[in-house]
Protein backbone atom coordinates (compact mmCIF):
# COMPACT_ATOMS: atom_id res chain seq x y z
CA UNK A 1 0.00 0.00 0.00
CA UNK A 2 1.55 3.60 -1.35
CA UNK A 3 0.55 6.77 0.88
CA UNK A 4 1.02 9.98 -0.47
CA UNK A 5 1.20 13.31 1.10
CA UNK A 6 2.07 16.83 2.54
CA UNK A 7 3.38 16.73 6.38
CA UNK A 8 1.91 18.32 9.33
CA UNK A 9 4.42 18.46 12.01
CA UNK A 10 3.87 18.17 15.59
CA UNK A 11 5.56 18.24 18.61
CA UNK A 12 6.40 15.61 21.91
CA UNK A 13 3.11 14.34 23.96
CA UNK A 14 0.04 15.06 21.56
CA UNK A 15 -2.89 13.81 23.67
CA UNK A 16 -5.49 12.26 23.30
CA UNK A 17 -7.82 15.58 24.16
CA UNK A 18 -5.42 18.00 21.69
CA UNK A 19 -6.95 15.07 19.20
CA UNK A 20 -10.20 15.29 20.29
CA UNK A 21 -11.78 17.79 22.70
CA UNK A 22 -14.10 15.59 25.20
CA UNK A 23 -16.98 17.74 24.75
CA UNK A 24 -17.28 16.23 21.00
CA UNK A 25 -17.40 12.52 22.43
CA UNK A 26 -21.21 12.70 22.03
CA UNK A 27 -20.45 11.16 18.58
CA UNK A 28 -19.22 7.86 17.09
CA UNK A 29 -18.73 9.84 13.43
CA UNK A 30 -15.64 9.91 12.09
CA UNK A 31 -16.56 12.29 9.60
CA UNK A 32 -17.77 14.72 12.52
CA UNK A 33 -14.89 13.85 15.10
CA UNK A 34 -12.53 14.60 12.21
CA UNK A 35 -13.60 18.06 11.77
CA UNK A 36 -12.29 19.08 15.34
CA UNK A 37 -8.81 17.45 15.08
CA UNK A 38 -6.75 18.76 17.09
CA UNK A 39 -8.54 22.41 17.06
CA UNK A 40 -7.69 23.48 20.78
CA UNK A 41 -3.95 23.31 19.46
CA UNK A 42 -4.36 24.26 16.07
CA UNK A 43 -7.35 25.49 15.50
CA UNK A 44 -7.44 25.44 11.71
CA UNK A 45 -5.76 21.90 11.63
CA UNK A 46 -8.62 20.28 9.65
CA UNK A 47 -8.92 22.23 7.25
CA UNK A 48 -5.54 22.59 6.32
CA UNK A 49 -5.72 19.04 6.09
CA UNK A 50 -5.91 17.42 2.49
CA UNK A 51 -6.34 13.65 2.04
CA UNK A 52 -3.77 11.41 2.02
CA UNK A 53 -1.79 13.96 4.69
CA UNK A 54 0.55 12.48 6.99
CA UNK A 55 1.50 13.46 10.92
CA UNK A 56 4.40 13.63 11.97
CA UNK A 57 5.04 14.07 15.15
CA UNK A 58 7.48 13.54 18.54
CA UNK A 59 7.38 11.18 21.20
CA UNK A 60 4.83 9.50 23.27
CA UNK A 61 2.22 10.46 20.75
CA UNK A 62 -1.34 9.72 21.59
CA UNK A 63 -0.92 9.84 25.34
CA UNK A 64 -3.73 10.45 27.76
CA UNK A 65 -7.01 8.81 27.58
CA UNK A 66 -8.48 5.34 26.14
CA UNK A 67 -11.10 7.03 23.26
CA UNK A 68 -10.65 5.70 20.16
CA UNK A 69 -12.73 8.82 18.87
CA UNK A 70 -9.17 10.13 18.52
CA UNK A 71 -7.41 7.73 15.62
CA UNK A 72 -10.81 8.11 14.57
CA UNK A 73 -10.86 12.06 14.07
CA UNK A 74 -7.49 11.91 12.69
CA UNK A 75 -8.85 9.35 9.75
CA UNK A 76 -11.84 11.56 9.48
CA UNK A 77 -10.16 14.30 8.66
CA UNK A 78 -8.17 12.87 5.74
CA UNK A 79 -4.71 11.97 7.52
CA UNK A 80 -3.36 8.86 6.28
CA UNK A 81 -0.90 7.70 8.45
CA UNK A 82 1.23 9.58 11.66
CA UNK A 83 4.82 9.11 12.18
CA UNK A 84 6.12 9.45 15.72
CA UNK A 85 9.28 8.97 17.39
CA UNK A 86 7.09 6.81 20.03
CA UNK A 87 3.48 6.10 20.27
CA UNK A 88 1.13 5.89 23.97
CA UNK A 89 0.26 2.34 24.47
CA UNK A 90 -3.48 2.46 24.32
CA UNK A 91 -3.46 4.79 21.11
CA UNK A 92 -1.12 2.33 19.44
CA UNK A 93 -3.54 -0.74 20.33
CA UNK A 94 -6.58 1.59 18.60
CA UNK A 95 -4.89 2.61 15.68
CA UNK A 96 -3.99 -1.61 14.89
CA UNK A 97 -7.09 -2.47 15.67
CA UNK A 98 -8.93 0.05 13.40
CA UNK A 99 -6.32 -0.10 10.68
CA UNK A 100 -5.04 3.87 10.73
CA UNK A 101 -1.36 3.21 9.83
CA UNK A 102 1.61 4.29 11.73
CA UNK A 103 4.72 4.71 11.76
CA UNK A 104 7.77 4.70 14.22
CA UNK A 105 11.04 6.42 12.99
CA UNK A 106 13.16 8.09 15.15
CA UNK A 107 14.72 10.72 12.85
CA UNK A 108 11.78 12.78 12.38
CA UNK A 109 13.89 16.23 12.90
CA UNK A 110 14.56 15.39 9.00
CA UNK A 111 11.29 15.61 7.95
CA UNK A 112 10.31 19.53 7.96
CA UNK A 113 6.73 21.25 7.94
CA UNK A 114 4.58 20.74 4.30
CA UNK A 115 7.52 18.00 3.04
CA UNK A 116 5.59 15.97 0.52
CA UNK A 117 6.08 12.38 1.49
CA UNK A 118 6.00 9.07 -0.03
CA UNK A 119 5.29 5.91 2.68
CA UNK A 120 5.82 2.02 1.20
CA UNK A 121 3.48 0.78 4.43
CA UNK A 122 4.80 -2.74 3.27
CA UNK A 123 8.29 -2.41 2.79
CA UNK A 124 8.48 0.24 5.70
CA UNK A 125 10.02 2.88 3.55
CA UNK A 126 8.84 6.21 3.76
CA UNK A 127 10.68 8.25 0.91
CA UNK A 128 10.73 12.15 1.43
CA UNK A 129 9.96 13.74 -2.14
CA UNK A 130 10.67 17.23 -0.99
CA UNK A 131 14.40 16.33 0.24
CA UNK A 132 15.12 13.35 -2.02
CA UNK A 133 15.53 10.69 1.78
CA UNK A 134 14.57 8.01 2.31
CA UNK A 135 14.45 6.19 5.68
CA UNK A 136 13.56 3.00 6.46
CA UNK A 137 11.49 1.47 9.78
CA UNK A 138 11.02 -1.38 11.29
CA UNK A 139 8.17 -3.79 10.27
CA UNK A 140 5.55 -4.64 12.69
CA UNK A 141 5.75 -7.88 14.92
CA UNK A 142 4.52 -10.88 12.90
CA UNK A 143 1.24 -10.96 15.35
CA UNK A 144 0.03 -7.25 14.84
CA UNK A 145 0.50 -7.57 11.23
CA UNK A 146 -1.97 -10.24 10.93
CA UNK A 147 -4.28 -7.77 12.24
CA UNK A 148 -3.17 -5.09 10.24
CA UNK A 149 -3.81 -7.50 7.29
CA UNK A 150 -7.33 -8.01 7.95
CA UNK A 151 -7.85 -4.01 8.49
CA UNK A 152 -8.21 -4.57 11.80
CA UNK A 153 -9.05 -6.80 14.98
CA UNK A 154 -13.06 -7.42 14.03
CA UNK A 155 -12.15 -8.25 10.76
CA UNK A 156 -8.96 -10.43 12.35
CA UNK A 157 -11.33 -12.42 14.36
CA UNK A 158 -13.97 -12.91 12.21
CA UNK A 159 -11.36 -14.15 9.67
CA UNK A 160 -9.88 -16.47 12.67
CA UNK A 161 -13.51 -18.45 13.49
CA UNK A 162 -13.43 -18.73 9.59
CA UNK A 163 -10.03 -20.51 10.42
CA UNK A 164 -11.13 -22.46 13.37
CA UNK B 1 13.93 -16.42 35.59
CA UNK B 2 11.09 -15.85 37.87
CA UNK B 3 8.45 -13.85 37.46
CA UNK B 4 6.83 -10.29 38.47
CA UNK B 5 3.06 -10.41 39.93
CA UNK B 6 1.85 -8.86 36.78
CA UNK B 7 3.79 -11.54 34.63
CA UNK B 8 2.20 -14.34 36.79
CA UNK B 9 -1.46 -12.59 36.38
CA UNK B 10 -0.71 -12.61 32.28
CA UNK B 11 0.50 -16.23 31.91
CA UNK B 12 -2.46 -18.10 34.13
CA UNK B 13 -5.06 -16.38 31.63
CA UNK B 14 -3.39 -17.59 28.48
CA UNK B 15 -3.19 -21.25 27.44
CA UNK B 16 0.69 -21.00 27.40
CA UNK B 17 3.00 -22.74 29.70
CA UNK B 18 5.28 -19.53 29.58
CA UNK B 19 5.48 -15.91 29.21
CA UNK B 20 8.12 -13.31 28.40
CA UNK B 21 7.90 -9.35 28.16
CA UNK B 22 7.80 -8.57 24.32
CA UNK B 23 5.75 -11.73 23.62
CA UNK B 24 1.98 -11.01 21.97
CA UNK B 25 -0.65 -12.79 23.45
CA UNK B 26 -4.27 -13.62 24.15
CA UNK B 27 -5.88 -13.56 27.24
CA UNK B 28 -9.34 -14.62 28.64
CA UNK B 29 -10.62 -11.29 30.35
CA UNK B 30 -12.78 -11.90 34.37
CA UNK B 31 -14.15 -8.12 33.39
CA UNK B 32 -14.50 -6.05 30.86
CA UNK B 33 -15.89 -2.83 31.43
CA UNK B 34 -17.17 0.24 29.94
CA UNK B 35 -18.51 3.91 30.18
CA UNK B 36 -20.88 5.84 28.49
CA UNK B 37 -18.28 7.58 26.17
CA UNK B 38 -16.25 4.41 25.19
CA UNK B 39 -19.35 1.60 25.16
CA UNK B 40 -21.50 3.14 22.34
CA UNK B 41 -18.42 2.57 20.07
CA UNK B 42 -17.89 -0.79 21.09
CA UNK B 43 -21.90 -1.89 20.75
CA UNK B 44 -21.94 -0.19 17.09
CA UNK B 45 -18.87 -2.61 16.47
CA UNK B 46 -20.44 -5.71 18.54
CA UNK B 47 -23.36 -5.01 15.88
CA UNK B 48 -21.90 -4.50 12.98
CA UNK B 49 -20.27 -7.74 13.51
CA UNK B 50 -23.41 -9.94 13.47
CA UNK B 51 -22.70 -10.82 17.20
CA UNK B 52 -26.13 -11.73 18.60
CA UNK B 53 -25.01 -12.76 22.41
CA UNK B 54 -21.99 -10.91 24.81
CA UNK B 55 -20.18 -13.80 26.03
CA UNK B 56 -20.72 -13.70 29.64
CA UNK B 57 -23.38 -11.56 31.21
CA UNK B 58 -21.71 -11.63 34.16
CA UNK B 59 -18.46 -10.52 33.27
CA UNK B 60 -19.40 -7.18 31.43
CA UNK B 61 -19.63 -4.28 33.47
CA UNK B 62 -21.37 -0.81 32.17
CA UNK B 63 -21.02 2.29 33.74
CA UNK B 64 -22.88 5.66 32.94
CA UNK B 65 -20.39 8.01 34.76
CA UNK B 66 -18.68 10.61 32.46
CA UNK B 67 -21.40 12.50 30.87
CA UNK B 68 -24.43 11.12 33.16
CA UNK B 69 -26.37 12.02 34.63
CA UNK B 70 -27.00 12.92 30.94
CA UNK B 71 -25.29 16.52 30.55
CA UNK B 72 -27.19 17.54 26.99
CA UNK B 73 -29.18 15.38 24.11
CA UNK B 74 -26.58 13.74 22.40
CA UNK B 75 -24.95 12.73 25.64
CA UNK B 76 -28.87 10.87 26.64
CA UNK B 77 -28.81 9.10 23.14
CA UNK B 78 -25.59 7.88 23.87
CA UNK B 79 -26.37 6.90 27.51
CA UNK B 80 -29.55 4.85 25.64
CA UNK B 81 -27.68 2.89 23.34
CA UNK B 82 -25.91 1.65 26.69
CA UNK B 83 -29.13 1.45 28.52
CA UNK B 84 -30.70 -0.73 25.69
CA UNK B 85 -28.15 -2.83 25.26
CA UNK B 86 -27.45 -3.56 29.09
CA UNK B 87 -31.32 -4.57 28.95
CA UNK B 88 -31.18 -6.35 26.06
CA UNK B 89 -28.02 -8.49 26.85
CA UNK B 90 -29.06 -8.54 30.29
CA UNK B 91 -26.00 -7.57 31.83
CA UNK B 92 -25.75 -8.22 35.54
CA UNK B 93 -23.51 -4.92 36.26
CA UNK B 94 -25.03 -2.14 34.29
CA UNK B 95 -25.85 0.79 37.07
CA UNK B 96 -28.25 2.69 36.36
CA UNK B 97 -27.33 7.14 37.60
CA UNK B 98 -28.99 6.22 41.10
CA UNK B 99 -26.81 2.99 41.87
CA UNK B 100 -24.03 4.35 39.68
CA UNK B 101 -20.42 6.13 40.47
CA UNK B 102 -17.39 6.92 39.05
CA UNK B 103 -16.42 3.31 37.40
CA UNK B 104 -12.97 3.30 39.23
CA UNK B 105 -14.58 3.99 42.50
CA UNK B 106 -17.12 1.55 41.87
CA UNK B 107 -15.59 -1.10 40.97
CA UNK B 108 -13.52 -1.74 43.57
CA UNK B 109 -16.07 -0.44 46.52
CA UNK B 110 -18.68 -3.57 45.16
CA UNK B 111 -16.21 -6.05 45.15
CA UNK B 112 -16.35 -6.61 40.86
CA UNK B 113 -12.23 -6.75 41.07
CA UNK B 114 -10.29 -9.35 43.22
CA UNK B 115 -6.30 -9.89 43.45
CA UNK B 116 -5.56 -11.80 40.65
CA UNK B 117 -7.59 -11.17 38.43
CA UNK B 118 -7.41 -9.57 34.64
CA UNK B 119 -9.51 -6.91 33.87
CA UNK B 120 -9.69 -4.44 30.46
CA UNK B 121 -11.73 -1.43 30.63
CA UNK B 122 -12.40 1.33 27.68
CA UNK B 123 -10.64 4.05 29.98
CA UNK B 124 -7.23 4.52 30.45
CA UNK B 125 -7.56 4.61 34.11
CA UNK B 126 -8.80 0.89 34.82
CA UNK B 127 -4.98 0.51 35.62
CA UNK B 128 -6.54 1.92 39.33
CA UNK B 129 -7.50 -1.92 40.54
CA UNK B 130 -3.55 -3.07 39.97
CA UNK B 131 -3.88 -1.68 43.50
CA UNK B 132 -6.10 -4.89 44.34
CA UNK B 133 -3.37 -7.08 42.92
CA UNK B 134 -4.96 -7.06 39.76
CA UNK B 135 -3.65 -6.91 35.98
CA UNK B 136 -5.86 -4.11 34.69
CA UNK B 137 -4.96 -2.00 32.11
CA UNK B 138 -7.23 0.38 29.84
CA UNK B 139 -8.17 -0.87 25.74
CA UNK B 140 -10.56 0.81 23.09
CA UNK B 141 -13.53 0.31 22.26
CA UNK B 142 -13.05 -2.35 19.33
CA UNK B 143 -11.09 -4.23 22.07
CA UNK B 144 -14.22 -3.69 24.00
CA UNK B 145 -16.77 -4.73 20.97
CA UNK B 146 -14.20 -7.88 20.64
CA UNK B 147 -14.35 -8.92 24.27
CA UNK B 148 -17.94 -8.51 24.80
CA UNK B 149 -17.77 -11.40 21.46
CA UNK B 150 -15.41 -13.73 23.05
CA UNK B 151 -14.24 -12.66 26.61
CA UNK B 152 -10.98 -12.23 25.24
CA UNK B 153 -8.17 -9.33 24.40
CA UNK B 154 -4.64 -8.96 22.69
CA UNK B 155 -1.48 -7.92 24.95
CA UNK B 156 1.87 -7.73 24.90
CA UNK B 157 3.63 -8.94 28.16
CA UNK B 158 4.98 -5.87 28.92
CA UNK B 159 8.31 -4.89 31.36
CA UNK B 160 8.35 -4.23 34.61
CA UNK B 161 9.82 -1.20 36.40
CA UNK B 162 9.79 -1.73 40.46
CA UNK B 163 9.23 1.28 42.34
CA UNK B 164 10.55 1.12 46.08
CA UNK B 165 9.75 3.87 48.51
CA UNK B 166 11.45 4.31 51.82
CA UNK B 167 11.03 6.25 54.90
CA UNK B 168 7.32 7.06 56.07
CA UNK B 169 5.34 9.96 54.08
CA UNK B 170 4.81 13.28 56.16
CA UNK B 171 1.42 14.03 57.22
CA UNK B 172 0.26 15.84 54.35
CA UNK B 173 1.61 13.44 51.87
CA UNK B 174 -0.09 9.97 50.84
CA UNK B 175 -0.68 8.07 47.63
CA UNK B 176 -1.40 11.32 45.14
CA UNK B 177 2.13 12.80 46.18
CA UNK B 178 4.19 9.34 45.92
CA UNK B 179 2.43 8.77 42.31
CA UNK B 180 3.10 12.63 41.11
CA UNK B 181 6.24 13.09 42.26
CA UNK B 182 7.37 9.80 40.36
CA UNK B 183 5.62 11.29 37.09
CA UNK B 184 7.55 13.75 38.06
CA UNK B 185 11.04 12.35 38.26
CA UNK B 186 10.04 9.61 34.85
CA UNK B 187 8.07 11.84 32.80
CA UNK B 188 4.74 11.25 30.63
CA UNK B 189 6.43 8.62 29.10
CA UNK B 190 8.75 7.22 31.47
CA UNK B 191 6.45 3.76 31.41
CA UNK B 192 6.02 3.61 28.52
CA UNK B 193 4.16 0.53 27.59
CA UNK B 194 5.51 -0.78 31.19
CA UNK B 195 4.22 -2.45 34.08
CA UNK B 196 4.70 -0.34 37.21
CA UNK B 197 4.94 -2.11 40.43
CA UNK B 198 5.06 -0.34 43.47
CA UNK B 199 6.57 -1.75 46.50
CA UNK B 200 8.62 -0.83 49.81
CA UNK B 201 7.82 0.04 53.45
CA UNK B 202 5.54 3.12 52.39
CA UNK B 203 3.54 0.97 50.12
CA UNK B 204 3.30 -1.66 53.18
CA UNK B 205 1.95 1.21 55.60
CA UNK B 206 -0.47 3.08 52.51
CA UNK B 207 -4.11 2.61 52.79
CA UNK B 208 -6.16 1.24 50.03
CA UNK B 209 -7.79 4.36 48.63
CA UNK B 210 -4.12 5.72 48.88
CA UNK B 211 -2.98 2.79 46.81
CA UNK B 212 -6.11 3.00 44.26
CA UNK B 213 -5.04 7.00 43.83
CA UNK B 214 -1.37 5.92 43.05
CA UNK B 215 -2.55 2.95 40.54
CA UNK B 216 -4.72 4.57 38.93
CA UNK B 217 -2.70 7.51 37.90
CA UNK B 218 0.28 5.01 36.76
CA UNK B 219 -0.89 5.73 32.90
CA UNK B 220 0.23 8.95 33.05
CA UNK B 221 3.32 8.03 32.96
CA UNK B 222 2.08 5.60 30.12
CA UNK B 223 2.22 2.48 31.64
CA UNK B 224 0.12 -0.42 30.38
CA UNK B 225 -0.74 -0.89 34.63
CA UNK B 226 0.84 0.24 38.01
CA UNK B 227 0.33 -2.90 40.45
CA UNK B 228 0.88 -3.74 44.19
CA UNK B 229 1.45 -7.41 45.95
CA UNK B 230 -1.74 -8.06 47.54
CA UNK B 231 -0.99 -8.14 51.10
CA UNK B 232 -2.70 -7.42 54.85
CA UNK B 233 -4.16 -4.63 53.81
CA UNK B 234 -5.58 -6.28 50.68
CA UNK B 235 -7.31 -8.98 52.45
CA UNK B 236 -9.06 -6.48 55.12
CA UNK B 237 -10.53 -4.54 51.69
CA UNK B 238 -12.00 -7.14 49.86
CA UNK B 239 -13.51 -9.01 52.54
CA UNK B 240 -14.78 -5.70 54.13
CA UNK B 241 -16.08 -5.00 50.68
CA UNK B 242 -17.00 -8.47 50.48
CA UNK B 243 -19.14 -8.41 53.51
CA UNK B 244 -21.28 -5.44 52.27
CA UNK B 245 -22.06 -7.04 48.89
CA UNK B 246 -22.24 -10.57 49.51
CA UNK B 247 -19.48 -11.21 47.01
CA UNK B 248 -17.16 -14.73 47.74
CA UNK B 249 -13.87 -14.04 48.18
CA UNK B 250 -11.33 -16.93 47.36
CA UNK B 251 -7.70 -17.19 49.00
CA UNK B 252 -5.88 -17.68 46.41
CA UNK B 253 -4.20 -14.84 46.08
CA UNK B 254 -2.65 -14.51 49.42
CA UNK B 255 0.37 -16.41 47.50
CA UNK B 256 0.12 -13.59 44.66
CA UNK B 257 3.80 -12.01 44.53
CA UNK B 258 6.65 -11.34 42.18
CA UNK B 259 9.26 -13.75 42.34
CA UNK B 260 13.00 -13.44 44.09
CA UNK B 261 14.40 -13.82 40.58
CA UNK B 262 12.09 -11.91 38.64
CA UNK B 263 13.38 -9.52 36.49
CA UNK B 264 12.71 -5.91 36.37
CA UNK B 265 13.57 -3.14 33.73
CA UNK B 266 14.89 -0.52 35.74
CA UNK B 267 14.41 -0.19 39.96
CA UNK B 268 14.02 3.22 41.37
CA UNK B 269 14.11 3.19 45.03
CA UNK B 270 13.51 6.81 47.26
CA UNK B 271 13.41 7.74 50.25
CA UNK B 272 9.94 9.86 50.78
CA UNK B 273 10.44 11.04 54.11
CA UNK B 274 11.02 14.94 53.32
CA UNK B 275 7.98 14.32 50.82
CA UNK B 276 5.76 17.38 50.58
CA UNK B 277 2.92 17.42 48.96
CA UNK B 278 3.10 17.89 45.00
CA UNK B 279 1.29 19.71 42.59
CA UNK B 280 1.67 19.18 38.94
CA UNK B 281 1.48 22.47 37.00
CA UNK B 282 -0.39 22.94 33.35
CA UNK B 283 -0.24 21.30 30.93
CA UNK B 284 1.35 17.73 31.87
CA UNK B 285 0.94 15.52 35.07
CA UNK B 286 5.03 15.30 35.16
CA UNK B 287 5.22 19.29 35.43
CA UNK B 288 5.73 18.74 38.81
CA UNK B 289 6.56 21.22 41.78
CA UNK B 290 6.29 21.39 45.74
CA UNK B 291 3.09 22.67 46.82
CA UNK B 292 5.60 25.39 48.64
CA UNK B 293 6.57 26.68 45.87
CA UNK B 294 3.47 27.67 44.33
CA UNK B 295 1.90 29.88 47.06
CA UNK B 296 1.96 33.04 44.82
CA UNK B 297 -0.85 30.98 42.54
CA UNK B 298 -4.43 32.46 42.41
CA UNK B 299 -7.23 30.00 41.61
CA UNK B 300 -10.88 30.70 40.48
CA UNK B 301 -12.02 26.75 41.18
CA UNK B 302 -11.45 23.87 42.93
CA UNK B 303 -12.67 20.93 42.37
CA UNK B 304 -12.45 17.75 45.09
CA UNK B 305 -13.45 14.21 43.57
CA UNK B 306 -12.75 11.67 40.18
CA UNK B 307 -11.56 8.40 40.02
CA UNK B 308 -8.20 9.68 41.34
CA UNK B 309 -9.59 11.54 44.83
CA UNK B 310 -13.24 11.09 44.85
CA UNK B 311 -13.22 8.70 48.11
CA UNK B 312 -14.61 8.68 51.32
CA UNK B 313 -11.21 9.34 52.63
CA UNK B 314 -10.60 12.14 50.40
CA UNK B 315 -13.76 13.78 51.78
CA UNK B 316 -12.70 13.18 54.99
CA UNK B 317 -9.27 14.83 54.49
CA UNK B 318 -10.92 17.95 52.59
CA UNK B 319 -13.55 18.19 55.13
CA UNK B 320 -11.40 18.40 58.48
CA UNK B 321 -9.68 21.38 56.73
CA UNK B 322 -12.95 22.97 55.86
CA UNK B 323 -14.78 22.12 58.86
CA UNK B 324 -16.10 25.78 60.30
CA UNK B 325 -14.24 27.90 57.97
CA UNK B 326 -15.22 29.68 54.37
CA UNK B 327 -13.81 29.04 51.48
CA UNK B 328 -12.11 32.91 49.48
CA UNK B 329 -14.56 35.34 48.30
CA UNK B 330 -15.10 34.73 44.20
CA UNK B 331 -13.79 31.17 44.24
CA UNK B 332 -15.59 28.25 43.56
CA UNK B 333 -15.28 24.92 45.02
CA UNK B 334 -16.88 21.97 43.62
CA UNK B 335 -17.06 18.88 45.62
CA UNK B 336 -17.82 15.00 43.76
CA UNK B 337 -18.23 11.89 45.88
CA UNK B 338 -17.17 9.30 43.61
CA UNK B 339 -20.24 7.15 44.07
CA UNK B 340 -23.29 6.87 45.58
CA UNK B 341 -22.05 5.35 48.69
CA UNK B 342 -19.64 7.42 49.26
CA UNK B 343 -22.15 10.38 48.93
CA UNK B 344 -24.73 9.03 51.50
CA UNK B 345 -21.93 8.18 53.89
CA UNK B 346 -20.13 11.70 53.17
CA UNK B 347 -23.99 13.16 53.94
CA UNK B 348 -24.11 11.00 56.98
CA UNK B 349 -20.66 11.48 58.39
CA UNK B 350 -22.24 15.42 58.07
CA UNK B 351 -19.04 16.05 55.67
CA UNK B 352 -21.90 17.57 52.77
CA UNK B 353 -22.92 20.02 55.00
CA UNK B 354 -18.95 21.30 56.03
CA UNK B 355 -18.62 21.54 52.18
CA UNK B 356 -21.83 23.68 51.49
CA UNK B 357 -21.66 25.60 54.83
CA UNK B 358 -18.20 26.92 53.29
CA UNK B 359 -19.68 28.12 49.92
CA UNK B 360 -19.22 24.84 48.15
CA UNK B 361 -21.60 22.67 45.99
CA UNK B 362 -21.69 19.27 46.36
CA UNK B 363 -22.60 17.35 43.08
CA UNK B 364 -24.14 14.15 42.54
CA UNK B 365 -21.31 11.11 41.18
CA UNK B 366 -20.03 11.77 38.15
CA UNK B 367 -16.30 12.53 35.97
CA UNK B 368 -17.96 15.95 35.33
CA UNK B 369 -15.29 18.58 35.14
CA UNK B 370 -12.37 15.84 35.25
CA UNK B 371 -12.44 15.94 31.45
CA UNK B 372 -13.78 19.05 30.28
CA UNK B 373 -17.28 17.41 30.75
CA UNK B 374 -19.95 19.39 32.75
CA UNK B 375 -20.83 20.88 35.89
CA UNK B 376 -17.42 22.89 36.57
CA UNK B 377 -15.91 23.54 33.08
CA UNK B 378 -13.28 26.29 32.69
CA UNK B 379 -13.26 29.94 31.05
CA UNK B 380 -10.73 31.57 29.30
CA UNK B 381 -7.75 32.69 31.78
CA UNK B 382 -9.57 30.82 34.36
CA UNK B 383 -7.04 28.52 36.86
CA UNK B 384 -8.77 25.74 38.77
CA UNK B 385 -6.61 23.57 41.26
CA UNK B 386 -8.16 19.93 41.15
CA UNK B 387 -7.74 16.46 42.91
CA UNK B 388 -7.89 15.00 39.36
CA UNK B 389 -5.30 13.52 37.06
CA UNK B 390 -4.90 15.54 34.10
CA UNK B 391 -4.21 18.51 33.36
CA UNK B 392 -3.50 18.86 29.56
CA UNK B 393 -4.81 21.89 27.14
CA UNK B 394 -8.14 22.39 27.75
CA UNK B 395 -8.53 19.33 29.77
CA UNK B 396 -11.38 21.42 31.41
CA UNK B 397 -12.54 23.76 29.63
CA UNK B 398 -11.39 26.84 27.33
CA UNK B 399 -7.95 25.93 25.83
CA UNK B 400 -6.57 29.17 27.82
CA UNK B 401 -7.23 27.65 30.93
CA UNK B 402 -4.80 26.21 33.31
CA UNK B 403 -5.38 23.04 35.88
CA UNK B 404 -2.85 22.34 38.49
CA UNK B 405 -3.37 18.60 40.07
CA UNK B 406 -2.76 18.27 43.87
CA UNK B 407 -4.33 15.76 47.06
CA UNK B 408 -7.56 16.92 48.90
CA UNK B 409 -5.79 18.58 51.81
CA UNK B 410 -3.55 21.38 49.40
CA UNK B 411 -7.13 21.25 47.16
CA UNK B 412 -9.42 22.38 50.22
CA UNK B 413 -6.61 24.60 51.78
CA UNK B 414 -6.46 26.51 48.61
CA UNK B 415 -10.21 27.14 48.32
CA UNK B 416 -9.99 28.45 51.63
CA UNK B 417 -6.89 30.85 50.62
CA UNK B 418 -7.47 31.50 46.86
CA UNK B 419 -4.25 30.53 45.92
CA UNK B 420 -2.62 27.15 46.34
CA UNK B 421 -1.74 26.47 50.20
CA UNK B 422 -0.25 24.01 52.00
CA UNK B 423 -2.42 22.40 54.33
CA UNK B 424 0.15 23.18 57.22
CA UNK B 425 -0.88 26.88 56.97
CA UNK B 426 -4.48 26.34 57.82
CA UNK B 427 -4.06 23.39 60.32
Amino acid sequence: MLIKGKVHKLGDDINTDDIISAKYLVSTDAQELGSHCLESIKPNFSKEVSSGDVIVAGKNFGCGSSREHAPLAIKGCGISAVIARSFAGIFFRNSINIGLPFLELQDIDKISEGDQLEIDLSGGIITNLSKGETYKVAAFPEFLQGIVKCGGLMNWISSRKGAD
Amino acid sequence: MGYTIAEKILLVHTDKKSISPGDFIEVKVDLALGNDITAPLAIEQFRKSGARKVFDRKKIVLVPDHFAPAKDLRSANQCKVMADFAREQEIVNYFEVGWMGIEHALLPELGLVMPGDLVIGADSHTCTYGALGSYATGVGSTDLARAFIDGKCWLKVPLTIKFIYKGKCNKWAGGKDLILFTIGKIGVDGALYKAMEFTGEVISRLSMDDRLSMCNMAIEAGARTGIIEPDEITSKYVREVSKCQGVRVSNKFVKLKSDKDASYEKVYEWDVTDLEPQVACPHLPSNVKPVRELKDVKVDQVVIGSCTNGRISDLRIAGKILKGKKIKAGLRLIVIPATQNVYLQAAKEGLAEIFVKAGGVFSTPTCGPCLGGHGGILTEGEVALATTNRNFIGRMGDPKSFVYLSNPAVAASTAIKGRITHPGEIC
